[in-house]
């Protein structure tokens, strides 16, 4: 069976986020006050054939700790539909 | 008087002082801008050059455009102005929606160093004044996002209205189109991802540079010698 | 807070040590001294085991105006002009995130460069792997480079060259050092807090969790919070932050509104405080609660020892201070005052009101001890001398020629070099692919050249003559393009020294390098050891990588190695030992073998091999020049030939050594036959054999008895390292 997967992947907390910093710095020049904690991530999107959704699940996360994400520095979150 | 360059400095610029060199040995005035300076020095040129404006961070220019200078270089360009960008130069003045297209990685996925040729496709602009149609000119690109892309209709257009200025002879990258150097419809802002400023002395490996932006400072020659 | 018992263990140090500690402090030490300690006491930050051994080395000439000691040596290449030379090694980082490992390398070393108001523009990357057919190594090979050029090309620093080694050794120790030039645009600077009443600021990037070791650490600390958010971090390099540093620090020199600057690095900021106040024999009060911090909830022992990027710390006069925030505001960078110079001669640290440490600044900075491991030549030795050298002809000449020019140890990298941007700044007259880099300084008068070398496989097979001869090298290397050579920094890869075999190897190689150095008159200005680079008891190769600079007197006189000349003569240069083929590629590559004595140094005839190519340029006499090491002439000639894009026929022996020989001391040139005579003349004169043998031109590359197409060569030359590694998954 087909199932869609949706791989959200983040710096782990506590690792600096150079991107995320720059972002937030320049978010007074555009006018928007009040902004903090930017984090900048990357979400990845498949499709996977698997016998069933817990299957599915297993496969992709093992994506993630195989290729998708970089274990040392991020961390990651699996949604199957 | 010497034509006046302003050259714009964004934090994470890297190549001003390169531009300063190359304008200075053909004879112009070039003067470093900051970014965060809301009016520009009288200019006859406005530069923006290569490197990494606010890291790249997002898109690569998409935090430049919205610096405080932007809207001056907006004007001068608006007003007929002279105005190329370099690289990452080129990168804002596309995110700034002041050349065509946009910029997506390398096809290779790898930053790129390394001379290329490039082919003149419009020998008639300000920027290739001095250049023969189909002329080869040696230019080092420097990049790691320089894939240009643009949509067919766009395209089209941009080819049947001379604005596509230089193409790769071997595209290093996947421009579409083998794109190399762009121009507004009027023909007064150039973008190119190669680095003329690094071809302007023999002794680095070509001196064909100097075609290219001396051409500018032609075109700021012949705007000066018309009536206003 | 109160420690218990055994807790220094934990942070790395010895029962001894921290008896050490008490003695000096005349109490227990806190938690956050200890802290302290351990990062000062490490061996990255203070060289216990290697101290006794870098004594060695020759460290003065008329000029060198600063040698070790400071952020990086500074060599007068030219009257009234300097420049800062340094080499810095992040082995273990590498391995763990080779691409932020490497691209920290690079910050590190260029903050190091710009502590002394040098501005940065070259680098150079001697990088070893093991071999890349095993994709965990291609894994490594590409994160490595990746890193290196994101931060280096960001920065626009050029990076003009280096060397890419594959060696079974370094499959679980792969090294990676940077070495960096600089320019001091003036005034030079040095890491002092002088001046009573001074002020002390942090510039730079926020502060952070990023490089505190382990989690025995954490362990120690007794805290009740959840373990998640003190989880140790991966230090992340942001290079955009760090140009911005490098324009505000020469800034803020150029305009004389600080007296001292240093960088952080290893240690924190627990190291430039120490140190800047032990060098000027005063004290610091410091206040942590005034450092910008990226995490909630730090302890004092964090903020001291944390590893966060971008940062550097400058010394101030009160009345500069505002003027001092102003310029890092400009660039955008934080700053913050946090702390005075005192005449106490501690360092005093005090957060939320309490001091947490205070501690006499030389005991953290200069008094860690100063070990005289044993050390015993290995038993090995002797059976690796006594192997198979590997000499044995080849079943196919041509064939041989081919599969070592496509070795991965003498094949093309243009797969790495193009990733770097190696022209910025306009100054790079020779670059990637040369026997050295050739510099235009930003003066646009002077030119310097600079060459990293490190034959790792000579020094496993001996250590000394391996050191001596990977000096020769990186002089040589400078020579060639047409440059007196001046001095060295060095970085000293190793294994583990508490083991006598491996401090055996350290304690040879420092000494063949000070030979070495002495007799060619190139001191050491600085440099970096890397101990504990072995993994499941299997060390690394001994491999000291020497980082040579040299001057031109005039740019023009350099030579680049490519042919240009069709119809020029081929000379080559120095006497050729048939039986150097110890250690060898040739010997590794065809049969497999690394063993018996590396190639014979004689200095006296490298000296003057070196004078000879210097008067040679000086006297424009030669259209090419090019030194021989790897793969010997056989190589050397195709590389020449390929540069050029032109080929050469040679008359040469059959004799298979003759082309594959390491013999050092060499070199093969190229010059129109108008300037034969006057080269001759030369050469007789130093005492250099010379040899004709051959012309330059034609599409072919003729050895004599063997015959290649240039195209054939080429082919082999610039796929087979491509070939070899995975492509990015970035």
């Amino acid at each position: 069976m087909s199932y869609s997967a949706t791989v959200d992947v983040m710096l782990k907390p506590g690792i600096a986020d150079p991107q995320g910093q720059t972002i937030e710095r320049a978010m007074p020049a555009l006018g928007f006050e009040g902004v903090s904690g930017v984090r900048v991530g990357k979400r990845i999107t498949l499709t996977v054939e698997a016998a069933d959704a817990e299957a599915a699940r297993s496969k992709v996360e093992e994506m993630c700790e195989r290729l998708l994400a970089n274990p040392v520095i991020e961390s990651y979150e699996v949604e199957v539909t | 008087m010497s034509a006046q360059v302003s050259v714009i400095v964004f934090p994470g610029s890297n190549c001003e002082f390169d531009c300063e060199r190359a304008f200075s040995l053909l004879g112009a005035e070039p003067h470093l801008v900051w970014h965060s300076e809301t009016t520009l020095p009288h200019s006859d040129i406005v530069v923006l050059p290569g490197g990494f404006a606010h890291g790249d961070y997002l898109r690569t220019g998409a935090l430049a455009r919205f610096s405080p200078i932007m809207a001056a270089v907006s004007d001068h360009a608006r007003r007929g102005g002279p105005t190329i960008g370099i690289c990452n130069g080129f990168q804002i003045l596309c995110e700034a929606g002041l050349l065509p297209g946009a910029m997506r990685k390398n096809t290779g996925l790898k930053f790129i160093c390394k001379w290329v040729d490039l082919e003149v496709a419009n020998a008639q602009t300000a920027f290739t004044s001095r250049t023969q149609p189909g002329q080869r000119l040696r230019v080092p690109i420097n990049h790691f996002e320089g894939n240009w892309y643009c949509e067919d209709e766009e395209l089209q257009r941009l080819r049947d209205g001379g604005q596509i200025v230089l193409r790769y002879a071997d595209n290093p990258n996947g421009s579409r189109d083998d794109v190399a150097c762009v121009s507004n419809a009027e023909g007064n802002v150039f973008g190119l991802m190669p680095h003329p400023e690094r071809a302007c002395e023999a002794m680095l490996g070509s001196e064909d540079g100097r075609l290219l932006l001396g051409s500018l400072l032609d075109a700021v020659e012949a705007r000066r010698t018309v009536p206003a | 807070m109160t420690v218990a018992q055994g807790v220094h263990r934990d942070l790395g140090l010895t029962d001894d040590e921290y008896e050490s500690i008490r003695e000096r402090l005349g109490r227990d030490p806190s938690f956050t001294e200890l802290a302290m300690f351990s990062v000062m006491w490490s061996e990255h930050c203070s060289y216990k085991s290697s101290r006794v051994h870098l004594r060695k080395m020759p460290t003065e000439a008329p000029h060198v105006v600063l040698g070790p000691g400071e952020g990086a040596g500074i060599v007068e290449v030219a009257p009234g002009t300097l420049v800062a030379w340094k080499i810095e090694s992040h082995n273990h980082p590498s391995f763990v995130e080779p691409f932020n490992g490497a691209a920290t390398g690079v910050g590190g070393i260029v903050r190091d460069i710009l502590s002394m108001g040098a501005r940065p523009i070259a680098l150079m990357d001697p990088l070893r792997f093991g071999p890349p057919t095993d994709p965990r190594n291609a894994y490594l090979v590409d994160g490595v480079v990746h890193g290196i050029s994101s931060y280096g090309n960001s920065i626009g620093v050029p990076t003009v060259g280096g060397e890419t080694i594959f060696e079974d050794c370094y499959a679980e120790n792969p090294l990676v050092n940077v070495a960096c030039l600089g320019f001091v645009e003036g005034p030079l600077m040095v890491g002092r807090a002088e001046g009573v009443g001074n002020k002390v600021i942090l510039i730079g990037s926020s502060t952070g969790r990023d490089g505190i070791g382990g989690a025995s650490v954490l362990a120690s600390a007794e805290f009740d919070e959840t373990a998640g958010e003190k989880r140790p971090s991966v230090q992340v390099g942001d290079p955009f932050t760090e140009k911005l540093l490098i324009e505000a620090t020469l800034e803020l020199i150029r305009t004389g509104l600080v007296v001292g600057v240093q960088d952080l690095g290893a240690g924190g900021i627990s190291c430039p405080t120490a140190e800047m106040a032990s060098k000027a024999g005063t004290g610091m009060r410091v206040d942590i609660d005034r450092v910008h911090r990226r995490e909630p909830g730090m302890e004092p022992f964090e903020v001291m020892i944390s590893e966060s990027q971008e940062r550097m710390m400058v010394v101030a006069t009160p009345e500069n201070v505002e003027r001092v925030l102003d310029v890092a505001a400009k660039w955008h960078l934080d700053a913050n005052l946090v702390g005075d110079v005192t005449s106490t001669r501690n360092l005093e640290v005090s957060s939320e009101g309490k001091v947490v440490a205070d501690v006499p600044a030389d005991a953290l900075a200069e008094e860690a001890p100063a070990y005289e491991r044993p050390y015993r030549e290995p038993s090995w030795i002797a059976e690796v001398r006594d192997a198979p050298i590997g000499d044995d002809p080849p079943k196919d000449l041509e064939d041989a020629i081919l599969t070592v020019l496509g070795s991965p140890n003498v094949a093309g990298k243009r797969w790495i070099w193009e990733q770097y941007d190696h022209m910025i700044f306009l100054g790079t007259l020779e670059g990637p692919g040369g026997d050295a880099a050739v510099i235009r300084l930003p003066d646009r008068e002077h030119a310097v050249a600079i060459s990293v070398d490190g034959p790792a496989r000579y020094c496993y097979l001996d250590p000394y003559e391996g050191a001596r001869l990977a000096v020769a090298e990186a002089a040589r290397n400078v020579a060639t393009v047409g440059a007196r050579p001046l001095a060295i920094t060095n970085c000293l890869n190793f294994g583990n020294p508490e083991k006598p075999g491996v401090m055996w190897q350290f304690a040879e190689a420092t000494r063949g390098i000070a030979d070495a150095c002495t007799a060619l008159g190139a001191p050491v200005t600085g440099g970096n050891v890397s101990f504990y680079n072995e993994t499941s008891g299997r060390a690394i190769y001994p491999t000291p990588v020497i980082g040579m600079l040299g001057a031109l007197d005039d740019l023009d006189d350099r030579v680049g190695m490519a042919f240009s000349g069709d119809g020029d003569s081929l000379v080559l240069l120095g006497a050729t030992d048939p039986g150097d083929m110890g250690g060898s590629e040739f010997a590794k590559v065809i049969h497999g073998c690394v063993g018996g004595r590396p190639p014979r140094l004689d200095l006296t005839a490298e000296k003057a091999l070196h004078s000879l190519l210097h008067r040679a340029a000086t006297a424009r006499l030669l259209s090419s020049a090019h030194d021989l090491s790897k793969g010997g002439l056989a190589i050397a000639l195709i590389e020449s030939s390929l540069r050029g894009n032109r080929g050469f026929s040679a008359e040469l022996d059959d004799d298979h050594r003759i082309l594959f020989s390491e013999s050092p001391s060499r070199a093969v040139v190229s010059c129109p036959p108008a300037s034969l005579r006057e080269l001759r003349h030369f050469a007789d004169e130093l005492n250099v054999p010379f040899a004709e043998i051959g012309t330059v031109g034609g599409a072919t590359l003729a050895f004599g008895p063997v015959e290649i197409a240039l195209d054939d060569a080429r082919r082999v030359f610039e796929t087979g390292l491509a070939g070899l590694l995975s492509t990015s998954m970035s």
